[in-house]
């Protein structure tokens, strides 16, 4: 599926902020990117589309060189891949509707984008989407009138009508409250398995992140120093990655809790997602107790 | 307010004080700017020659000059009802067509969006459009096309690619670079960022600027008749040089009414939309 190889970015300031990473995702899952600020995280997620210039080293999506590409076919090639960003980036002034369609543009002509005139299939899978995450009947409303949560929303949504075939995910739960935080990553991780999409997150979290991938990526320094289960990261690894401290709290209640959102999946299916919601809450709040 | 005795007298021996430090830190360095600005104030008073004799024999003059401006002379009101409609083709013409001109200039001198050659080209346009006077530049189209309207609106019109061109170029250069991220992660090219990531963003101040800048081409127009580019400023100009001192009251209060009038309408709109 995806191919990153020896991928290395040296921003013209002198600044290494990778050194030759490379990741094979074969399988539809959703694999956490973890590591200290300035790790390089952000930066690898957007030399995969290119939104950062990579400096060396290959990045292969089905098959496509997507590192050897020109300006107008990596356009192309941007839109089977979805992204979702830290800060939302919706068009604040245009409605809801207006920025999950714009997930559309680059299979729509200059002028169904100019006066809105999007196909309309795309139209109704912009309906289903809002509904899916939580948002019928806000089609009108001004992005700038949604609380941080509900636009996130619409960023997945956004993403989503791209029919992408990855989606890169950069620290999508920085802007959101603890609670918000585990509801959007939950579903993330529920459209992942639903469309069997595979993503790529972006997450300082650690905690949250042994919660939801099925696959952790350790960065530190531009370079990858952990590759595997989420099961694998114990105290060692940690430190490995972030330095010294004390690990113990987070790992042990994370990996329980992982183990519970498994056994959900596995036992009931959609129509539960508001029950997983209110429970995810307890379990944060007992999480909490256990820290203190 | 009273401390607790103990450890007071301490902390009270070594009151530390702040002062905000001085924009320029070096103290001779400052008292020389002031000195020189005080000097160069001195000597400029003495260089116009700040006559006050020749202002007082002015008074009796001016005082004059007001007695026949009164009453206001409405009685060749066509001739004043052409200047000004005139004034006002000028101003709305000119406007329309600027504004829309001034898009594609705003984008090409917009730092963020534009090659560095195309950006330099368009930012050189707008510094010597900025630099020249809207009346200079009028002369110019004076001599160039001959009197009248025609090079009113032509000043006109490239004065307000200047000032919209300049204030809406630096408006996208404002803009949140993650809106723009996120229309090029879709995969959406070059038009489609113009779209949605930098349309929405920068409309509302657009609109606001179109009104601001027929604001000030309804006053400009009023002026340019003066060397020659047509409108009430002609009927103005000549006016005084025939001592029809109440005629030309007539054209200034039906002027400052305009002028009132747009500017009212134009705070009242801006106000509206932004």
């Amino acid at each position: 599926m995806l191919q990153v190889e020896n991928l290395a970015k040296t921003y013209p300031t002198g600044q290494q902020a990778l050194k030759g990473c490379s990741l094979t995702l074969d399988k539809s899952q959703v694999v956490a990117m973890i590591g200290p600020s300035g790790a390089g995280k952000s930066t690898f997620i957007r030399c995969i589309n290119r939104l950062v210039e990579p400096t060396a080293g290959r990045v292969v999506l089905d098959g496509t060189d997507v590192t050897a590409l020109s300006g107008d076919q990596m356009a192309k090639m941007r839109r089977h891949m979805g992204m979702i960003f830290q800060e939302y980036n919706l068009v604040e002034r245009l409605t809801v509707m207006e920025n999950v369609l714009s997930g559309r543009l680059g299979f729509v002509s200059f002028w169904q984008a100019l006066f809105r005139r999007f196909p309309q299939q795309d139209v109704a899978r912009a309906f289903e989407l809002l509904e899916r995450v939580g948002l019928s009947g806000y089609e009108n409303n001004r992005a700038d009138a949604l609380s941080g949560g509900q636009r996130q929303r619409v960023g997945i949504a956004r993403a989503l009508i791209q029919e992408p075939k990855i989606l890169l995910v950069d620290e999508p739960t920085s802007s959101l409250d603890p609670k918000t935080a585990r509801t959007i990553l939950g579903l993330i991780s529920d459209l992942s398995h639903e469309r069997g999409l595979p993503v790529l997150l972006n997450i300082h979290d650690v905690g949250l992140a042994l919660m939801f991938a099925e696959r952790v990526l350790g960065l530190s320094e531009g370079e990858v120093v952990f590759d595997g289960p989420p099961r694998g990261v114990d105290e060692a690894i940690l430190t490995r990655i972030y330095g010294e401290a004390d690990w113990r709290q987070t790992i042990r209640h994370a990996g329980e809790e992982a183990d519970e959102r498994r056994d959900r999946r596995a036992g009931a299916n959609g129509d539960s997602h508001d029950g997983a919601e209110q429970s995810d809450i307890d379990e944060r709040l007992k999480w909490e107790a256990a820290r203190r | 307010m009273t401390t607790p005795a103990t450890g007071a007298d301490g902390a009270a021996a070594t009151t530390r004080t702040w002062r905000k430090p001085p924009m320029i830190r070096n103290r001779w360095l400052r008292w020389l700017i002031v000195v020189l600005g005080a000097a160069y104030i001195v000597y400029a008073v003495d260089d116009v020659n700040l006559d006050i004799d020749r202002m007082i024999r002015g008074i009796p003059k001016a005082i004059d000059m007001f007695g026949q401006m009164v009453p206001p002379d409405f009685s060749r009101w066509q001739l004043l009802l052409e200047g000004l409609l005139e004034s006002l083709q000028m101003a709305i013409f000119s406007t329309a067509i600027g504004v829309v001109l001034s898009i594609p200039i705003a984008i090409g001198a917009a730092r963020n969006v534009a090659p560095k050659p195309i950006y330099l080209l368009f930012r050189g346009y707008l510094g010597v459009v900025r630099t020249l006077p809207e009346v200079l530049i009028a002369i110019f189209f004076v001599k160039a096309f001959g009197f009248g309207a025609f090079a009113g609106m032509l000043t006109l019109t490239i004065a307000s690619t200047g000032f919209v061109g300049k204030l809406l170029a630096e408006d996208i250069e404002d803009i949140d670079p993650g809106q723009v991220e996120a229309i090029r992660a879709t995969g959406g090219g070059w038009p489609m960022v113009l779209l949605y990531g930098i349309q929405p963003q920068v409309l509302p101040r657009y609109v606001g600027l179109c009104i601001y800048r027929l604001d000030i081409n309804l006053r400009e127009s009023t002026i340019l008749g003066i060397v020659g580019a047509g409108g009430i400023g002609a009927t103005l100009y000549n006016s005084f040089g025939r001592y029809e001192y109440d005629f030309s009251f007539a054209i200034l209060l039906s002027i400052i009414a305009v002028v009132l009038v747009a500017e009212w309408g134009s705070a009242a709109i801006r106000a509206r939309i932004t």
